[in-house]
């Protein structure tokens, strides 16, 4: 699924307009992302958790010449699936399918 | 941040209801899982994308016991962040 057919699909699902699934699909990852760009994490239960992890520098080597490559250290964003998420996925399409009831969405 | 904080966003910036609100955000969260479940890729442009690999089994050792024990083979969830983000990321630390 890319983002277009998940635009479509919630504005099906939630009987919107494109437009409104659309501005809600880019407000939704733009604060995803915006939070981690300044150094906070996102937290989303029964989901995962969004954070900037660090990576060590390391000396690498390019495969093809064998020549000796420095790579500096690096923050990188770093997804963790939640339990609901992890269990889901790994018992696959046997396992009971996530529902999504409009009504029960309150936090 | 937590999901009533991007509620909130999307109830202020597309003037919805805060039910309209929250069901954009729980419809996003159904999709992305009910399509990882069904072992399918989630491709967001700009953002990332998330992947279902398939692991094989293997032999673990609890650390305490030494005991040898098989971890079975499972399906894990990857996203791996666009190249576009971890620009945005080297950016706003060199702001900083």
């Amino acid at each position: 699924m890319n983002k277009s057919q998940l635009i479509e699909k919630l504005a099906v699902l939630t009987q919107q307009t494109n437009k409104v699934s659309e501005e809600a699909v880019n407000i939704f990852f733009n604060n995803i992302k915006d939070a981690l760009n300044s150094a906070d994490k996102v937290e989303i239960r029964g989901f995962g958790s969004f954070l900037l992890k660090s990576y060590g520098a390391y000396t690498g080597r390019n495969p093809k010449t064998g020549d000796k490559v420095y790579v500096p250290e690096k923050l990188l964003p770093f997804f963790r699936g939640g339990k609901d998420l992890r269990k889901r996925v790994d018992k696959g399409s046997q396992g009971p399918q996530p529902s999504f009831d409009p009504t029960m969405s309150e936090d | 941040m937590v999901k009533a904080d991007i509620v909130r966003a999307i109830e202020l910036k597309l003037g919805l209801s805060h039910t309209d609100a929250s069901d954009q955000v729980e419809g996003i969260l159904h999709l992305v899982k009910s399509t990882l479940t069904e072992g399918e890729p989630v491709l967001i442009s700009g953002f990332g994308q998330w992947k279902v690999r398939e692991k094989k089994s293997r032999i673990g050792r609890n650390p305490k016991t030494k005991e040898e024990y098989e971890i079975s083979p499972r399906r894990v969830v990857t996203f791996y962040p666009s190249n576009v983000w971890r620009q945005e990321i080297v950016k706003s630390l060199n702001k900083n």
